[in-house]
């Protein structure tokens, strides 16, 4: 993909709409994870066999995280913020298969899971505190904060298009550059690295978009004294 | 090649290169703190290890800022064409 990274080729035309590989691969994530899902669901038993055992392990982690981080009980956000996770993680490991380039290395993808995170905030935020409730968070510390409250919003919600698309772009950038300086077989440490940063920003992205949900969602804002991200 | 793109270029290298100084400063730092308290500690290894590495990815990202930028420059210029 020495390409330009923002643009994206199309692969064929659904009527007037043109079907991008980024879709492609997004689809075939999707149906894979549903049919995973649905495949390892199927019979679930009161004495766990060995994947139910690991399926248990990955929901009770995802939870426990939950339970961590925003401080409430996990079970209205684990679809959720389980989903974001493990498609995110699905996303950047797609990158190991040849031929194909990780769905989250487009901006597109970046922001419909951003714009995900920002409506559930909404969503969760009225949810729990009801309308006047949600928008009196805004004028959480004093009355004066509501201009950056408002501008925090939007600039949160575009540095997390920007963290996952640099990140998960720039991995795949950097091999294809490698690949094409010095040849086979040199990039595979740097794809070791490239995993590695994908499960990170897979667990950076779930992380932040709880802290945020958590924000809008506890009583008593200032009980908390949740990292501060940066904006 | 007109002036703009040689510009161009000379821009996208300048903000990758400025723009990495501050993280790498940050992350050693950052590192040392979590290797001294690591040495105090090391049976909360654990947690300082995964916070660390969860740190280490935000202040990562103002670099990645940086090279999102040159990108933008290099690639989708609005001022070239």
């Amino acid at each position: 993909m020495i390409g330009s990274p923002l643009t994206s080729k199309t692969v064929f035309m659904l009527g007037p709409v043109p079907i991008t590989a980024t879709v492609v691969v997004t689809w075939g994530l999707m149906a894979a994870l549903v049919l995973g899902g649905f495949l390892a669901t199927r019979s679930l038993k009161v004495r766990p066999t060995r994947g139910q055992a690991a399926l248990e392990l990955v929901v009770a982690a995802i939870e426990g995280q939950i339970r961590d981080t925003m401080g409430v009980s996990p079970e209205p956000y684990l679809p959720l913020i389980g989903t974001l996770f493990l498609f995110i993680l699905a996303a950047n490991w797609s990158s190991l298969i040849p031929g194909i380039e990780p769905p989250t290395g487009r901006l597109e993808t970046d922001a419909a899971l951003a714009l995900i995170v920002f409506f559930a905030v909404i969503y969760f935020g009225i949810r729990a505190r009801g309308l006047v409730g949600y928008l009196k968070t805004f004028a959480e510390p004093t009355f004066f904060m509501i201009p950056l409250n408002v501008v925090e919003t939007f600039t949160r919600t575009f540095s997390l298009i920007v963290r996952l698309f640099g990140n998960v772009m720039s991995g795949a950038f950097i091999i294809a550059i490698i690949l094409s300086l010095a040849g086979l077989l040199v990039p595979i440490p740097f794809m070791g690295i490239e995993l590695l940063i994908g499960a990170i920003q897979a667990y950076i992205f779930t992380v932040l978009a709880m802290v945020f949900i958590g924000s809008a969602v506890r009583e008593s804002g200032p009980a908390g004294s949740e990292e501060r991200t940066e904006p | 090649m007109n002036v703009l793109e040689i510009v161009s270029i000379i821009a996208a290298a300048v903000a990758v290169s400025f723009g990495a100084i501050g993280p790498a400063l940050a992350e050693g730092r950052a590192v040392a703190a979590a290797m001294d308290a690591i040495a105090r500690q090391p049976e909360a290894a654990g947690t300082l290890a995964r916070t660390l590495f969860v740190g280490l990815a935000m202040i990562e990202t103002m670099a990645i800022y940086c090279l999102v930028i040159a990108l933008l420059v290099l690639f989708a210029n609005p001022f070239i064409r």
